[in-house]
C-alpha cells in the first residue's frame, strides 16, 4: 500500500466509510449501554483511547519505548484541574470545554523540557531515562503539596464557568460527548499525522536511523518533535481524566500508571494505528469489568502479555490483520478446525491453571473463612488433595492438547504465510 | 540531626554524623553494586536491559525467607542465590531468547513483562505484607563504636559479602578459561561462536549469573531492609541510574556510581538544611512571602529521595557516556 506510486483519487470511499463508523459508534454507544456504569467506562475509554495512541506515536511509530509516559498525561491533569479551579474561583475567565487543551499545552510544554535531555539517545539507553525522569517526577509530587496536593491530591468542580446552550457538564453524558469529540478530533489528528512527511520520517527514524542520518535528517530533532507531540496529546487526555474524576492524585504521574499504558498499547497492538484504540478499550473493560471478576487478574494480565510478546508482537491488531489477510486469499477454511481445537484446550489449561491461582489466593486472603471455596460453580477444598490433583491434571490435559495442536498448526500457518507472499510477489511481477 | 543548623557545607558536621552516614552510605552503596554489576554484565554482553533485575533481589530476600525458617540463614545465603540464579537461567532459555530475534525492545518488553509477574507472583505466595525475616543471632549486634555511635556487625558482613563478590567477579573474568570466553562473546560474539564456543550457552550462564547475584544482594539485602513485594520498586529504578551515571557496560562505573549514589543519599537523608538557612546564615532574609518559597524552604533530606534521578539527569547533559563508559549508546 505504501509503497505505490502517488495517485489522484478524487474520494476514498474506504477512508470516509471507517471514520463515519467510527463518529457513529462514539455517538450511539451511550444510547445503546444506557446504565451510568456503562457512561462512566465509555468516557474513560475514550481517555485511554487517546494517551494510548500518543503513547503510540512514540512506541509503534518512533520505536521508542518510554517508561514515563503518565508524566506527560499526569502533569496534564494537575494543569487542568488547577485551571479548573482558577475557573471556579472567578479568576480565569475560560470555557470548560477548552481546559482540555490547556492539558495539552501543558504536556507540550513539559515534554520539551524533559524531552531535551531524553531524546538524546535511542532505544535501551532512551527507556532508561525515561524511567528516570518518570520517577523523578514521582518522587517531587510528593515534595510540592502546593501544586501536587501531598497524598489526597487536588480535587475540583467541574460545573462551574459559562454553561453555553444549558451545557454544564455535570450529567456524565454531557461530558462523555466531550470526550467523544476530544477523541475523534485526537485521533483523526494523529493518524493525519502518520500521513505526513514528519510521520514517514518518524518511521524511517524507526526503521534505520543511520541511513536517515545520511540523507541528511537529524533523527534527534525527528524524535524530539515526536516526542513533543505525543506529549500534546496525552496532556489532552489527562486533562479529560482530570474533568471526568474532578480529582488528580501523584498516582496519575506514577511509574506503573507509565507501565499501564505501555502494556496496554502493547497488547492492542504497535504495528498498527488502531492498535492503540483496542488497547485503550482494552485497559478499561480489564479494569472495571476483570478486576472484579478475580482477585489475581495482574497475574493473568501479565502472563498474557509474556506471551504476546513472545508469539503475537504485534498485539491483537496484528493477530486480526494477519487473518485478514488470510481470510482474503481464501485459505482460513482449512484453519476453522484447529482453531476450535486450539480455543477449547487453552480454555482447559486456563481453568485449571485458574482453579490453583485462585486456591493459593485464596489460602492467602481469606483463610479465616474456611478451607473450601467455589471456583465456577465448583467446590475446591484447599485441604484437599483432589481439588489440587484435579487442577493440574485439568491443567496438564489442556496443555498437551493446546502444545500438540499449536506445532501441527504453525507447520500450517507458516505454509499458508509462504503461499500468500508467493503469490503477492507473483501479482507484483505482473 | 535537630542540632544540624545552616551547615549546608559539610564541613562543620561532627565526626559522629560523617563516620556514621559514610559508613552506611558505603555499605548501601555496595549493595547497590551487588545489584548493577549483575545489570551491566547483562547489558554489556546481551545487549538486553533486565528490567526483571531488582525482581530477582525480591525473589533472592522471599527464598531466603522461606529458606531460613527451615535450614538457617547459612543454608540460605547458598541456596537461594543458586535457586534465584536457575530461574534466571531458565527465564533466558526458555523466554528471552525466543524474542532475542526479534531486536532489543521485544527483549526489554519481556523482562518488563517477567517483573511484573514475578511480583504478582510474590505476592500470590507470601502475601501484600512486610515479611518478619531477621538478621542472624550470631550478626546481631554491634562490631566496634566510633565516635559514640555503634556499627553494627551485619553490616560489616554485608560489605564483606560484596567485596568478596566484586573479588570473585574480577577472578572469574581474567583468570579463568571461561572468564576469557565470556569476554571474547562480550565483544565480538560470531568470532566466539565460529571458535567453537557455544555463545548461547554464554549468554544463559551470565543471565543466570547476574540473577544469582541480585538474589545474593536480596539474601543480605532483605533483612538489613525490608522484605516486602514493594522492594524491587524500590531499588529497581535506583540500579538503572547507577548503570547510566556509571557508563552503559561500565564495570567500574558501577562500582563508582553505587558508592556515590549510595553515599550522597545516606547524607542528604540526615541533613536538615534548607536553602532557607543557608539565605538566613548569608543575612538574607527568606520569608513565605518570598517568590519560589516552597522550592527554597526543600530540607536536603526532603530532597534525597530524587538526588539520585537529578544526578542522572545531569550526567546526560554534561557526561552522556557517563562516569568511565567509553560508547555513547
Amino acid at each position: 500500500m505504501s509503497n505505490s506510486i502517488v495517485k489522484f483519487k478524487p474520494l476514498n470511499i474506504g477512508r470516509i466509510l471507517v471514520w463515519g463508523f467510527f463518529a457513529l459508534v462514539l455517538l450511539l454507544a451511550p444510547l445503546l449501554f444506557t446504565s451510568s456504569l456503562s457512561h462512566t467506562m465509555l468516557s474513560q475509554m475514550g481517555i485511554f483511547i487517546i494517551i494510548c495512541l500518543s503513547y503510540n506515536i512514540l512506541l509503534g511509530q518512533g520505536g521508542m519505548l518510554s517508561f514515563g509516559h503518565a508524566v506527560y498525561s499526569g502533569l496534564g491533569a494537575f494543569m487542568a484541574i488547577h485551571t479548573l479551579n482558577m475557573i471556579s474561583s472567578g479568576t480565569l475567565p475560560l470555557p470548560v470545554s477548552l481546559v482540555p487543551i490547556v492539558g495539552g499545552l501543558a504536556g507540550l510544554v513539559f515534554a520539551a523540557i524533559f524531552g531535551s535531555v531524553t531524546v538524546k539517545k535511542a532505544g535501551t539507553p532512551f527507556a532508561m531515562i525515561t524511567l528516570g525522569i518518570g520517577e523523578l517526577i514521582w518522587a517531587m509530587s510528593l515534595m510540592f503539596p502546593g501544586f501536587f496536593g501531598g497524598e489526597g491530591g487536588v480535587s475540583g468542580n467541574r460545573v462551574t464557568g459559562s454553561s453555553p446552550f444549558g451545557i454544564t457538564f455535570g450529567p456524565q453524558i454531557q461530558l462523555y460527548y466531550l470526550i467523544a469529540l476530544y477523541t475523534f478530533v485526537c485521533t483523526a489528528l494523529m493518524f493525519a499525522l502518520t500521513r505526513t512527511p514528519l510521520g514517514r520520517m518518524l518511521n524511517a527514524v524507526r526503521d534505520n536511523p543511520e541511513r536517515v542520518e545520511f540523507v541528511g535528517y537529524d533523527t534527534q530533532r525527528v524524535r524530539y518533535i515526536a516526542f513533543m507531540i505525543a506529549g500534546f496529546f496525552a496532556g489532552i487526555g489527562g486533562a479529560l481524566a482530570a474533568l471526568n474524576f474532578e480529582i488528580v492524585t501523584s498516582e496519575n504521574v506514577s511509574g506503573p500508571r507509565s507501565g499501564v499504558f505501555l502494556l496496554f498499547t502493547f497488547l492492542g497492538g504497535a504495528t498498527f494505528f488502531f492498535g492503540a484504540i483496542i488497547g485503550g478499550i482494552l485497559s478499561v473493560l480489564a479494569f472495571v469489568l476483570f478486576s472484579e471478576l478475580t482477585k489475581a487478574w495482574l497475574l493473568y494480565l501479565g502472563l498474557l502479555f509474556l506471551f504476546m510478546v513472545m508469539y503475537a508482537p504485534g498485539g491483537f491488531a496484528s493477530l486480526i490483520m494477519m487473518n485478514l489477510r488470510v481470510v482474503s486469499y481464501g485459505k482460513f477454511k482449512p484453519l476453522i478446525g484447529k482453531y476450535c481445537v486450539l480455543f477449547v484446550s487453552g480454555v482447559v489449561a486456563l481453568l485449571g491453571l485458574a482453579a490453583m491461582v485462585e486456591m493459593i489466593y485464596h489460602m492467602q486472603l481469606n483463610q479465616a473463612l474456611g478451607e473450601g471455596l467455589t471456583f465456577l460453580n465448583i467446590g475446591l477444598n484447599v485441604k484437599s488433595a483432589a481439588s489440587w490433583g484435579g487442577a493440574v491434571a485439568v491443567m496438564l490435559v489442556g496443555s498437551l492438547i493446546f502444545e500438540f495442536t499449536r506445532r501441527k498448526f504453525a507447520v500450517q500457518w507458516s505454509t499458508i504465510q509462504e503461499f500468500i507472499e508467493n503469490e503477492i510477489k507473483r501479482k507484483e511481477s505482473l | 540531626m535537630g542540632h544540624l543548623r545552616a551547615p549546608f557545607f559539610l564541613l562543620n558536621i561532627d565526626m559522629e554524623f560523617f563516620t556514621n552516614s559514610l559508613l552506611n552510605g558505603i555499605s548501601y552503596g555496595l549493595l547497590l553494586f551487588m545489584l548493577s554489576s549483575g545489570l551491566t554484565l547483562i547489558f554489556s554482553m546481551m545487549g538486553v536491559l533486565n528490567f526483571a533485575h531488582a525482581s530477582f533481589y525480591m525473589l533472592g530476600a522471599f527464598f531466603a525467607y522461606t529458606i531460613t525458617q527451615f535450614l538457617g540463614f547459612w543454608v540460605a545465603l547458598f541456596i537461594a542465590p543458586l535457586v534465584v540464579g536457575i530461574v534466571g537461567a531458565g527465564f533466558e532459555r526458555y523466554f528471552l531468547r525466543k524474542v532475542h530475534p526479534f531486536g532489543h525492545v521485544p527483549e526489554l518488553l519481556i523482562t518488563f513483562g517477567l517483573a511484573f509477574i514475578l511480583l504478582e507472583l510474590v505476592q500470590l505466595v507470601w502475601g501484600r505484607a512486610s515479611l518478619d525475616y531477621r538478621i542472624p543471632a550470631a550478626l546481631d549486634g554491634p562490631l566496634f563504636t566510633l565516635f559514640g555511635t555503634q556499627f553494627p556487625k551485619y553490616r560489616a558482613f554485608m560489605m564483606f559479602v560484596a567485596l568478596m563478590m566484586l573479588l570473585s567477579i574480577w577472578l572469574l573474568l581474567t583468570r579463568t578459561r571461561i572468564g576469557l570466553v565470556i569476554q571474547a562473546a562480550l565483544t565480538h560474539p560470531e568470532t566466539a561462536q565460529a571458535l567453537g564456543h557455544n555463545v548461547p550457552r554464554v549468554f544463559m550462564l551470565v543471565f543466570g549469573g547476574g540473577a544469582a547475584l541480585a538474589g545474593l544482594a536480596g539474601v543480605i539485602g532483605g533483612n538489613a531492609f525490608v522484605t516486602e513485594p514493594g522492594m524491587a520498586a524500590t531499588v529497581g529504578s535506583i540500579i538503572f541510574v547507577v548503570v547510566v551515571v556509571g557508563g552503559l557496560g561500565s564495570l567500574g562505573g558501577a562500582l563508582l556510581a553505587s558508592l556515590l549514589i549510595g553515599v550522597v543519599q545516606t547524607f542528604a537523608v540526615g541533613i536538615d538544611a534548607s536553602l532557607v538557612g543557608a539565605a538566613a546564615s548569608l543575612g538574607v532574609a527568606v520569608t513565605s512571602s518570598t517568590f519560589g518559597y516552597e522550592l527554597l524552604s526543600l530540607k536536603v533530606s526532603q530532597v534525597a529521595p530524587i538526588m539520585p534521578y537529578l544526578f542522572m539527569v545531569l550526567i546526560l547533559i554534561f557526561r552522556p557516556k557517563g562516569l568511565l563508559g567509553t560508547r555513547e549508546g
